[in-house]
């Protein structure tokens, strides 16, 4: 009798665990869709109108066909590199104050304000930048666009340093003091390059994460369909390019904007795998 | 010459008769965590040349007491101490003495080895040297280096190596390190905080052995729940209890006849 209770019992609970695994398991699969049939979509749009003209020529205007985005792939590599050198510096630095800092009341209200800062819709960044840099300037420029974006990197670098540099054990710290370092030696000498990899990591997200916005960009570093590598002049950038010609009325600059599409997903993939391998190799020194 | 003629006269290697100046003098020091008084009232000599072991159940303060006599107690958030410490005539809690110049002449050893783990071998022993560079003293660094490794008794196991990273070494070479690190500052005073409570017993025995040889060249302060070690490494021993030094008493004398009745049963093992 009993064994018969226990064989239904266990028949039931087969046919539930089967059934609840299925569903995690569409789930996993639903979730990972919409990744997937970009990447496809992009590839057969994209490829078609990919190639060598298109990393070396300038745009040709809609009545001449061919042309390429040389000067938006170089202009998004100029913007997001002034974003990294104004972002960078003050996202590891705010992080080691918040690590080093933690309870202090400046440091709760800015790990506040940088939470709230990475809530912020990107438009509003561009507002910000356009506002601070565009007006007083008087016309566009890279540097808006820079400003813009490395605004946003702040609170992603922020909070991994952050993190990371928490993760270093206290003694080494300690021990770093009791040699007779000051705070300041202690934390770029001893607890930054521990944390290196991991801050690495944090800018890398950071970097992918920026380098494919287009609304800060839209009246900031606005656009510019010839060379141009000055801060101080509007500059071409790969969203702002897939944005202008996906909007117009010409097939051929539709084939452009997937083709551009294609590239700065490749990009923002490059950047991602960096970010994973520079964990990776973190992690492996740290496991050592 | 006229050392040894005193020392002559004296009875030479007597050292109860010729008991060395005190290198570090402890007065009426209290520690305090918040409100928390985790050492209470202690004085205490510690003579050049000497190791000092200090012995106690966990959480009697011992540690905390090590961490006062090079200022690292107050790098905790709310902790402070008060009464007096004196190195070398120099109280190192008077205003205007700066924390960090007193840690370079107190060298501190942890219980766990705190080898930098993006430095070389050679990188972490020469890790404090940049700050006494800043301060203005002049040295060959390699010198410095290979003098400290010898008195840890590492040279021989890294000499061919100084370049790989200090993480390959076994604990114990790790923790031998970490007393190069200190030593290389040259500093007057070593301080070891149960410098070998992660260690096998093999690693534990070339550290013992090497804090004998040390004293000769700088004055030692051990803290161990050990009380073998305690009695193996070290001239005089303090017995801490609830925060309270019980006992301070040449090391033959404390565990041979112990003065207090608490230290005769935390030594015969009755509690702690």
């Amino acid at each position: 009798m009993s064994t018969g209770l226990s064989a239904r019992t266990s028949l039931r609970r087969r046919f539930v665990n089967g059934f609840m695994l299925s569903l995690t398991w569409i789930a996993a699969v639903l979730a990972t869709l919409p990744l997937l049939f970009v990447l496809f979509y992009l590839l057969e749009k994209g490829v078609t109108s990919l190639n060598w003209a298109f990393f070396t020529h300038l745009p040709h205007p809609p009545s001449m066909p061919g042309g390429g985005a040389a000067n938006a792939i170089v202009g998004t590599l100029v913007i997001v590199a002034g974003a990294s050198v104004l972002g960078v510096p003050v996202g590891i630095g705010a992080g080691i104050y918040l690590a080093e800092r933690k309870g202090a009341p400046l440091a709760v209200f800015v790990r506040f304000l940088a939470d709230v800062l990475n809530g912020l819709p990107s438009i509003v960044m561009g507002i910000f930048a356009w506002e601070l840099v565009v007006v007083p300037m008087g016309h566009f420029s890279a540097l808006a666009g820079a400003l813009a974006l490395g605004a946003m990197m702040i609170p992603t670098v922020t909070r991994t340093t952050e993190e990371m540099v928490r993760v270093v054990p206290s003694p080494l710290r300690e021990a770093a003091l009791a040699l007779g370092y000051t705070q300041w030696r202690t934390s770029l000498r001893i607890v930054l390059p521990t944390a290196l990899a991991g801050i690495l990591t944090g800018v890398l997200v950071a970097l992918a994460r920026i380098a494919g916005e287009t609304a800060p960009l839209l009246f900031t570093a606005f656009g510019n369909d010839f060379w141009s590598l000055s801060m101080n002049q509007p500059i071409a950038a790969l969203p702002l390019q897939i944005f202008n010609y996906a909007i117009s009325p010409y097939d051929d600059w539709h084939a452009q904007a997937w083709a551009g599409a294609l590239v700065l997903i490749a990009l923002v993939l490059v950047i991602s795998l960096l970010a994973r391998a520079a964990t990776r190799s973190g992690f492996a020194r740290a496991s050592e | 010459m006229p050392v040894s003629d005193a020392n002559a006269l004296l009875g030479a290697g007597d050292t109860a008769l010729a008991s060395p100046a005190p290198r570090m003098e402890v007065r009426g020091l209290d520690a305090f965590f918040g409100k928390v008084h985790a050492v209470k009232d202690v004085s205490m000599a510690i003579p050049e040349h000497r190791v000092t072991a200090i012995i106690g159940p966990s959480g009697c303060g011992k540690s905390t007491f090590l961490r006062t006599l090079n200022r690292m107690h107050e790098t905790i958030p709310t902790a402070y101490i008060r009464g007096t410490v004196h190195l070398d005539g120099e109280d190192i809690y008077a205003p205007g003495v700066d924390a960090v110049s007193v840690r370079r002449h107190v060298g501190m050893v942890f219980q766990r080895p705190t080898a930098f783990p993006t430095m070389s071998i050679r990188g972490n022993v020469a890790a404090g040297l940049g700050v006494l560079r800043a301060v203005g003293e002049r040295f060959d660094v390699e010198e410095r280096v290979e003098e400290a490794l010898r008195r840890a008794a590492l040279w021989d196991e890294v000499k061919d190596r100084l370049d790989a990273s200090a993480l390959g070494l076994s604990g114990g070479q790790q923790q031998r390190l970490c007393i190069a690190r200190a030593l290389a500052m040259e500093p007057g005073v070593l301080l070891l905080d149960e410098p070998t409570a992660s260690l096998d017993p093999i690693s534990t025995e070339k550290v013992e052995a090497l804090v004998h040889q040390l004293r000769d060249g700088v004055t030692v302060v051990i803290v161990t729940h050990n009380m073998e070690q305690a009695a193996r490494v070290s001239d005089q021993t303090a017995f801490f209890l609830h925060g309270e030094m019980v006992e301070l008493s040449p090391t033959s004398d404390l565990f041979t006849r112990p003065r207090d009745s608490r230290t005769e049963a935390y030594i015969t093992g009755r509690f702690g």
